[in-house]
């Protein structure tokens, strides 16, 4: 196979690793802020990406188009979720507040199975199969919208949480609970924010990657584990390391998919999870939490 | 004999043993009273509450959790169903091969774990990671068949065959009775004995157990060994019971899933919270199933929802699980381990 | 006679931190020891070296003759020495008499003769009545007891109090004192305690070190050590001299 090949899927793995790398942003920040370690974010993302299907298969709606109405619906989703059933769970044990959150999981990949059925769905645009030829490389249109659209979503978070007054709160929250308490910041309204941001981010990226992928309602547990795969790998706590993550993971996976079976890739993700768990819990880009 | 039953119901109230032995002798009664679905469901029940057992080892008695124990179940299917179809082995012997290698994956598993400090949460992640890692990985090897599927020869016999675990459910149930029985046998002796002290202290607090003196890497991974053999005749039952092997199902985190769900709704590291979870689970559960088909609804992942349901309710309302309130209200109330 | 722990300039970093300064003392056999000094002087530290929980930088630790500096916090219980928690730390969910048969269980391997350890160690402690109570449901003071109770269980010839005496009132601690007293003169139990009540250290200490911002600046009787200069001007600073 000459270099264009592996160049080819390098790119695609990139591209697609930018909207990964969305996907897990959201759990980071929920993760970062919150502490909830959200076992349904995948199947969040499934929810998103079946409501840009199905805006699409009935309206002709875009996703680029549908990124912002969704990612507010899934906004409002997530809002809702952290301030009526995880919120009043905060003090208890880890395990519990998993366990809820596992139980939502199931909760809604049957569901999704129930409504849509188990045949994969997917969103044809008009530019589906265009590509841009860049030097010796070709990039799919899509995956090169749907990555750009990402990293303006990214910017936007970023931007947010540096220079607005609510997410400088958010990060007070974040650093010292106590502290953000004693100076009269309104803690449980803080983290159904977060809990929204992290919701809207994973619409976003879901809405984008119905450009890239079929949609099944079996995809969510495996996305659910790919953020955290992407997330530990980054960085816990660590915005940037969930972007390098993401960019790593989707190029990992595209190249092993080459190089192997298509069908073993996501061994090559686990395979990274359990190197990073054992020999640099932290991430490549995170703090060692004492 | 008799002193060996002492120390077993040590503790037990009279009114829990009485208890006890009513419902042994209904279970033991049940191919008689029960028609075919409902012996089909009870085996089911009965294969929660040995998995679900098995798993308390690990979670209720030595706090780690574990959610991908498929692993386990996946290697005690099949280990003995490929020296079955292969090589003629019977079960009971392969089960004596498998029960090593699953203890070992259990130990590599636990030693990658503690060795590293990964504990709580992501150490449940690395076991889901290992759990996916074989269903892959078995969905390609060549000599189970990888995603094809395994199957087993079913022979029409016109009597049991205990040895080669062929015939009729009634048999199979027996099988799956007499193992719960045992595994509850087995829980409560390692329960009440040093290493089960052991386990409690370091469920309860792992550095003042080490302050005690206890090897805590040691008997997490006698833990994790135990359970993870424990698991594997899980399997076993399973690949000869229902005759089909897929990388798919049986490694599948719904599997790992729901062993998971008896003991969590019944209560982790209580005695009885597998089984009387496992009972309520299921139980409730066929009855979704059966009333939604009695109005011509056949819903896939009916089922699952209604487990998710179960756990979320139990998780927000008693999270101690059912067996504690339940054994509180019927004055049986397990001296506080 | 040999010191049954012995600390050679024992020092601890915490990146540009100097918590223990070549710390160097010994503790003779039989002997109730004080360390005292005022908050962040490394009492704790030095405590958490020897009894395992975190490794020196430099110097040595020897107990009955071998080094021990190194050991993780189960070996060096297994060697002889138990350890209770400033922040006490009981098994919460088990029973009184459950926690310490957990200690018991070190030394006695059958589970029966390591309760009746228990219970008698739980009888010395005055809690024997309170066996079957929830470690989770108990008062300070007596959960206090249970966490030396669990240390007595595992035998050791060193026991290390850390603030046992915090949050004890006058009446509580004076039992406490009773209680270690009788211990010490009844098994000849070697006792190393960090105080900062002074009323249980000069009731119990026969010697006594002084930390002060890791270094020890005085060792010797308690009568002695309280009126040493630079110990008064540590607690009280200067203006009280």
């Amino acid at each position: 196979m000459g270099l264009g090949v592996y160049l080819n899927v390098a790119v695609a793995g990139v591209l697609t690793g930018l909207v990964y790398g969305l996907m897990a942003l959201g759990l980071s920040v929920i993760f970062g802020v919150v502490r909830v370690v959200n076992f349904a974010h995948g199947e969040m993302m499934s929810i998103a990406m079946y409501i840009a299907v199905v805006l699409f298969s009935s309206f002709h709606l875009d996703p680029l188009v549908m990124l912002v109405p969704i990612a507010a619906v899934m906004f409002v989703f997530g809002y809702a979720l952290q301030a009526g059933l995880i919120n009043p769970f905060i003090t208890r044990p880890e395990h519990s507040q998993f366990l809820l959150v596992v139980a939502l999981a199931i909760i809604i990949v049957n569901a999704l199975l129930i409504i849509f059925g188990p045949d994969a769905r997917t969103v044809q645009t008009s530019y589906a199969y265009d590509s841009f030829e860049i030097g010796p490389v070709i990039v799919d249109a899509s995956k090169a919208y749907a990555a750009a659209a990402a990293i303006v979503v990214t910017v936007a978070l970023f931007a947010f949480f540096r220079f607005t007054l609510i997410g400088k709160a958010i990060r007070a929250c974040a650093d010292n609970y106590t502290g953000a308490l004693v100076v009269g910041l309104n803690v449980n309204r803080l983290y159904a924010l977060t809990f929204a941001l992290g919701a809207a981010c994973v619409g976003a990226a879901g809405t984008m990657m119905t450009l890239i992928t079929d949609v099944t309602p079996a995809l969510g547990p495996g996305y659910t584990l790919l953020a955290f795969v992407i997330v530990i790998t980054g960085g816990l706590g660590s915005m940037p390391g969930a972007l390098v993550g993401g960019v790593l993971i989707g190029l990992t996976e595209a190249l092993a998919g080459l190089l192997f079976t298509p069908s073993a890739k996501s061994m090559f993700a686990f395979g990274i999870l359990v190197l990073v768990l054992l020999f640099r819990p932290q991430g490549i880009l995170g703090r060692r939490l004492t | 004999m008799a002193a060996m039953i002492a120390r077993l119901t040590n503790g037990l109230s009279r009114r829990a043993l009485g208890l006890l032995a009513a419902l042994l002798a209904v279970l033991l009664a049940a191919p008689w009273i029960a028609n075919d679905y409902l012996l089909t469901v009870l085996i089911v029940i009965l294969y929660l509450a040995y998995t679900g057992q098995a798993w308390n080892i690990m979670m209720g008695f030595a706090g780690q959790l574990s959610l991908g124990h498929a692993i386990y179940a996946g290697l005690g299917a099949y280990i003995p169903a490929v020296l079955f179809t292969r090589y003629g082995i019977g079960p009971w012997v392969g089960f004596l091969a498998a029960i090593p290698i699953a203890a070992l994956c259990g130990a590599i598993i636990g030693f990658l774990a503690f060795r590293f400090g990964v504990a709580g949460v992501y150490f449940a992640i690395l076991t889901i990671a290992f759990a996916e890692f074989a269903r892959i990985g078995f969905d390609h090897l060549t000599i189970v068949n990888a995603s094809a599927g395994l199957f087993l020869p079913v022979a029409q016999l016109s009597h049991n065959d205990l040895w080669r675990l062929r015939g009729s459910p009634t048999m199979f149930y027996y099988v799956i009775l007499a193992a719960t029985v045992i595994a509850l046998i087995l829980s409560r002796l390692l329960l009440r004995s040093r290493m089960g002290y052991f386990w409690l202290a370091i469920r309860e607090d792992e550095q003042a157990a080490r302050a005690a003196g206890i090897d805590t890497f040691r008997y997490k991974m006698y833990a994790v060994m135990i359970s993870a053999a424990v698991t594997s005749f899980a399997g076993v039952f399973y690949a000869f019971f229902y005759n089909n092997l897929f990388p798919e199902q049986v490694f599948n985190i719904s599997r790992s899933i729901e062993m998971i769900l008896g003991p969590i709704i019944g209560g982790i590291g209580t005695l009885f919270g597998p089984i009387l979870g496992a009972f309520v689970l299921t139980g409730l559960a066929e009855s979704v199933t059966s009333a939604l088909a009695a109005f011509g609804v056949d819903l896939p992942g009916a089922k699952q929802i209604f487990y998710g349901i179960c756990l979320l309710l139990v998780v927000v309302a008693l999270p101690e699980g059912i067996w504690p309130w339940l054994a509180r209200r019927l004055g049986v109330a397990e001296r506080k381990r | 006679m040999t010191a049954l722990l012995s600390l050679d300039r024992v020092s601890k970093r915490f990146r540009g931190l100097l918590a223990v300064d070549a710390v160097s003392f010994d503790v003779p056999e039989g002997v109730i020891f004080a360390v005292i000094g005022p908050n962040g002087a490394g009492k704790t530290t030095l405590f958490n070296m020897i009894a395992g929980a975190m490794a020196p930088d430099d110097g040595a630790i020897a107990f009955a003759g071998q080094a021990i500096n190194g050991l993780t916090s189960d070996a060096v219980c297994r060697r002889g020495i138990a350890r209770t928690f400033q922040l006490v730390r009981p098994f919460p969910a088990l029973s009184v008499e459950d926690n310490v048969i957990v200690g018991a269980l070190l030394h006695h391997r059958d589970v029966g003769a390591a309760r009746e350890r228990a219970l008698a160690v739980l009888r010395r402690l005055d809690l024997f009545d309170k066996r079957n109570q929830i470690a989770a449901t108990l008062t300070l003071p007596d959960r206090k007891r249970l966490e030396v109770a669990r240390a007595l269980a595992t035998e050791p010839k060193l026991l290390l109090l850390d603030e046992v005496m915090a949050g004890l009132r006058p009446t509580e601690t004076d039992r406490m004192v009773a209680t270690l007293r009788e211990i010490n003169r009844e098994s000849g139990l070697t006792i190393l305690l960090i105080e900062h009540v002074m009323r249980a250290v000069m009731a119990l200490a026969a010697r006594v070190l002084v930390l002060d911002h890791g270094v020890a600046i005085a060792a010797g009787a308690p009568e002695d050590v309280v009126r040493d200069p630079a110990v008064v001007r540590s607690y009280l600073g200067t203006e009280a001299l």
